[in-house]
């Protein structure tokens, strides 16, 4: 017991300090402690990171095998926490502004992050159950924070909708395997499924995959991403396209490999087939947009189909190129979403893309960052996001799905566009009412180092390239 | 026919029944009620099976909590069944078409159901020998799935923590009471006396 529990030692220094915080707060009485608690948060989320980053190599199971700490869980673990500090301490200066920062906030997180982290190290499907239902729920409160919003509110309740029925998918589809597999440990699962998949099980993988593909929002189960992204108080936004989305996928991987890695075929199409329809309809439908929330929700969609791409060409490579695409990924929209933070008017928070005419007069420091900013999401080269996107592409093709690669190159030549029209938008708009972006120098420090992130990422990227390999290796087998 | 196989098909008819009319019943109320025949019903597979302590948690849990809060629910709000049954009504074509084909995938699966080898095996006996239902489920809640266990203690708490962030909101202008200030209150403070001269107002 001593040594399994070693095992998940950052996990449950995390929950003991939230539940230890929420009892001080709650005896401090109101939100007095709110922006200390997002602080000592954050920093601890760091410190934990850097404690798992350092940790010694090799792979660990533990509670009979439902619990794996592996160098994929660590490269998965390192991302979320190092997202979700980012997200808590660029969001502190919003929420306190305009009311809605609770002490409650900061812990939720916590909590939520706890669930990711048992996610992507689940071997399971009752592990995964569990850390995806702590995490989502934790999700679910914070998306309707700001209880005087009809849109928030209806953000949170459109997301537990959608989730509960998600959740009652993948249900269904565990236990049909665990049905034909006798046991609902991946390892069994594994064992038992080799070659070919009777209809039973591939039904029940087919609902499994459902389940988590509405959790990484990727088409056709998106719907719910618009309309939470536009509803939810951005901080919160910020947080639902960073960390939940690594952890999303995280689990996405160690299914399909460790559980269903005998029969990487029957879900491989499935795979392609969720990226295909997410890159197109992440380019298409975000052309229409004028509301940047909106639009960000459109670009994760498109972006979790080509990270999709990676995980769905069946190999090492693959996983490789999920990590690094999604690690890329959160760099970028940390960036981004420290601007969009910081846009408002006479002290409102505006998220009108319009709003963004001829911004480069007024602030050209900023206005630049953005610019590199939104060049590496669309997948311009030489940046950073283009490497990303480069690899993917790669991984597709040397995994025997060069159509799936010729039809991303096609949808992010088309994505380009709605990003290219905010830069057109800031360099070239007319004149209109001037936005201020000023306020906070945590935001303008995030945008700034995300931006740097991108243009000298290209050098060596910070040597992810060797862990993430590092990482796949050790989950497929 | 024994005495077990006779209370299995009345248990199981009744379930089902009960599950129907639930559906199918006009009034919610009537509704809970057959909901609670039918937990009932499946207590009872459960004794049949030999899980003596699910079922009593069955009875416990869910008909004297769970479906005891539905009927007060129910009573208490005022919500149009007929009308929402009238709106349901409109997208009764797509669902069927949905549910039928639904039930045919199922039906294939089911219909050639095959396990892994082994896969029987592998699965832990629904009751033991030698062991007892309540200290068998204990072994496996605080033993083997104890990680498990707290996670779902930790999803609770989640739970509670959302429920007090979405409804607790303390309103500025309403009149609380305050223990300590009425406790502490004396005449010298709460009165004052007043010399009022004659043929002189205050």
């Amino acid at each position: 017991m001593q040594a399994d529990l070693n095992v998940i030692l950052p996990e449950i220094v995390l929950a003991v300090y939230a539940m230890a915080a929420l009892l001080g707060a709650v005896y401090s009485g109101r939100d007095r402690l709110a922006v200390p608690l997002v602080w000592a948060t954050a920093g601890l989320m760091a410190l934990l990171a850097i404690w798992i980053g350092m940790g010694g190599a090799g792979t660990r199971t533990a509670f009979g095998g439902m619990i794996n700490d592996d160098g994929f869980a660590r490269f998965a673990k390192v991302t979320i926490l190092l997202a979700a500090a980012a997200v808590l301490v660029l969001g502190q200066d919003y929420m306190a502004r305009r009311g809605i920062l609770r002490f409650e906030y900061p812990l939720l997180i916590a909590l939520s992050v706890v669930g990711m982290m048992v996610m992507v190290s689940a071997g399971d499907l009752m592990a995964l159950y569990m850390g995806l239902e702590l995490q989502s729920l934790a999700l679910y409160v914070v998306a309707s924070m700001r209880r005087d919003s009809i849109k928030s509110t209806e953000a949170g309740l459109k997301y537990f909708v959608l989730g509960a029925l998600s959740s009652g998918l993948l249900l269904f589809g565990a236990s049909l395997t665990y049905g034909f597999a006798g046991t609902t440990l991946f390892s069994g699962v594994l064992a038992a499924a080799d070659g070919q998949a009777p209809v039973g099980l591939l039904i029940g993988l087919v609902l499994v995959i459902s389940g988590l593909a509405f959790k990484v929002s990727a088409v056709p189960f998106h719907m719910w991403t618009p309309d939470v992204y536009e509803g939810a108080p951005t901080p919160i936004t910020a947080f639902f396209a960073t960390a939940p989305k690594v952890a999303a996928l995280g689990l996405f991987a160690r299914v399909v490999h460790d559980a269903f890695g005998g029969v990487v075929g029957d879900w491989q199409q499935v795979l392609a087939a969720l990226s295909l329809l997410s890159m197109f309809l992440g380019a298409v439908a975000a052309i229409g947009q004028t509301d940047i929330k909106r639009l960000m929700a459109y670009s994760s969609i498109a972006h979790m189909g080509y990270a999709l791409m990676g995980l769905a060409s069946g190999t090492v490579f693959g996983v490789q190129a999920m990590l690094v695409y999604v690690a890329i990924y959160v760099a970028m929209n940390v960036g981004t979403f420290a601007f969009i933070l910081s846009m408002e008017r006479g002290g409102q928070p505006v998220t009108d893309i319009r709003s963004l005419n001829l911004y480069s007069r007024a602030e050209p420091g900023r206005a630049l960052a953005m610019l590199i900013l939104l060049f590496s999401l669309a997948g311009v080269p030489p940046l950073l996001g283009f490497f990303g996107k480069l690899y993917v592409l790669r991984a597709a093709y040397e995994g025997g799905l060069a159509w799936l690669a010729v039809a991303g190159v096609i949808a992010s030549v088309i994505g380009a566009f709605y990003y290219l029209r905010i830069v057109f938008y800031m360099y070239f708009g007319e004149e209109g009412e001037a936005l201020e972006t000023g306020r906070s120098a945590v935001q303008w420090g995030f945008l700034m180092a995300s931006a740097a992130v991108m243009v000298f990422g290209i050098v060596n990227m910070f040597g992810i390239e060797t862990m993430a390999q590092a990482a796949a290796a050790t989950l497929v087998h | 026919m024994t005495i077990a196989a006779m209370s299995f098909y009345l248990f199981a008819t009744a379930l089902l029944a009960g599950g129907l009319l639930t559906v199918i019943s006009r009034n919610p109320v009537h509704s809970v009620l057959w909901l609670i025949l039918s937990f009932i019903s499946a207590a009872g597979l459960f004794v049949l099976l030999g899980a003596e302590f699910v079922a009593m948690l069955l009875i416990i849990v869910y008909v004297g909590a769970v479906a005891v809060l539905f009927l007060f629910v129910v009573m208490m709000l005022d919500v149009d069944f007929a009308e929402l049954k009238a709106e349901m009504a409109k997208y009764m074509p797509l669902a069927l078409l949905i549910g039928v084909i639904l039930l045919m995938q199922l039906g294939l699966a089911f219909g050639n159901w095959q396990m892994a080898e082994g896969a029987m095996d592998a699965r832990a006996a629904v009751t033991p020998d030698g062991v007892q239902n309540t200290a068998a489920l204990g072994m496996l809640l605080y033993d083997k799935y104890f990680i498990l266990f707290q996670l779902a203690g930790l999803i609770l708490l989640v739970a509670m923590i959302g429920a007090i962030v979405l409804t607790l909101r303390h309103r500025e202008g309403v009149k609380r009471q305050d223990v300590l200030a009425q406790m502490y209150r004396d005449p010298a403070k709460a009165m004052e006396l007043k010399d009022v001269r004659p043929g002189q107002g205050l």
